[in-house]
């Protein structure tokens, strides 16, 4: 029988394969965009589960506003990305080191 | 129940199997364009796992939205920028320990948090039930989204501008030997820059021609 504890496994796994890509792929500003999206998507299962073994739709709500906010960032991270890319012709992140953070 | 086997575990088995699979290929392909197709496919395949959980509106959003606008937009980026893949992929084997050896560990944790003392059973949270023939997962979000959130809905809606101007404001250059209009200049125009009045005699045809 399906319970809340396969769901959350679930988003577990998901969230911790995004991390471990983040490590693998830290030169990569694109993979490293991916990651997020996957980190976002293990939070919205969470909140998916949750949402209908509590029978409450406050979660699927906020399961809609994470996707707005996810689409808006992906956008403008994708803009700097394109920008980034055009004045320095790389996106390696080894190689952006003028801000000398 | 077919054949003794809970079709919806089986299914879940199967959806979540294909998910992670792809979630790890998005990781480790070696093209960019791979990974981001990748990504469609976790991205489907946690639709349907929405879907089996009869989640059946924000299921459907996530393809719509998700793999309809925001990766073809990936796909776009990675398809137009013209990238050396080589350098990026150097660190790759070298942080391979470090990231499997993170990752294990905080798996360990979460798995640990979640299973210890069976809090998540069946006796906690039973399974909901399923819902009748004629319920709308659709109707219901949308009523409680336009009553209980309204305010946020429309702040969402102000975020997605702001993404936008904030998109076309980044990537919009100018060149330098594009002829662009300039209002100011248009509106300030005087007659006098304009108009010239020229007082001439007015001519007469000349015998034989007509006029």
């Amino acid at each position: 029988m399906l319970t809340l504890g396969h769901y959350l496994t679930l988003g577990a796994i998901l969230l911790c394969i995004s991390v471990a890509g983040i490590f693998l792929n830290r030169k990569n500003v694109l993979i490293l965009l991916m990651c997020i999206e996957l980190s976002l998507l293990a939070v919205n299962m969470n909140f998916v589960a949750f949402s209908r073994f509590l029978d409450n739709l406050d979660g699927q709500v906020f399961v809609f506003f994470i996707l707005t906010v996810a689409a808006a960032e992906a956008a403008i991270g994708l803009a700097i990305l394109v920008v980034l890319f055009r004045n320095r012709r790389t996106i390696n992140v080894a190689e952006l080191d003028e801000l000398k953070g | 129940m077919i054949f003794g086997i809970d079709i919806q575990l089986a299914l879940f088995y199967l959806f979540s199997a294909v998910m992670l699979g792809a979630a790890l290929a998005v990781i480790s392909a070696r093209n960019p364009v791979y990974s981001a197709l990748f990504l469609v496919l976790t991205f489907f395949s946690a639709a349907s796992l929405w879907i089996l959980l009869q989640v059946e509106f924000l299921g459907i959003v996530l393809v719509v939205v998700y793999v309809g606008a925001v990766m073809v937009l990936f796909l776009f980026v990675v398809m137009m920028l013209d990238i050396n893949l080589d350098p990026l992929k150097e660190g790759f084997t070298r942080y391979l320990p470090v990231g499997i050896g993170v990752a294990i560990v905080m798996a360990g944790e979460l798995l640990l948090v979640l299973w210890a003392r069976d809090r998540l059973g069946p006796d906690r949270f039973p399974a909901p039930p399923l819902r009748d023939a004629d319920y709308s997962n659709t109707r219901a979000v949308g009523e409680w989204m336009y009553t209980q959130f309204l305010l946020p809905f429309e702040v969402a809606g102000i975020i997605l501008l702001v993404a936008i101007v904030a998109a076309i404001a980044l990537t919009q250059r100018r060149r330098s030997d594009a002829r662009v209009q300039v209002p100011a200049r248009q509106v300030r125009v005087k007659r006098e820059e304009r108009v010239r009045l020229v007082k001439m005699k007015s001519e007469m045809p000349a015998k034989g021609e007509k006029g």
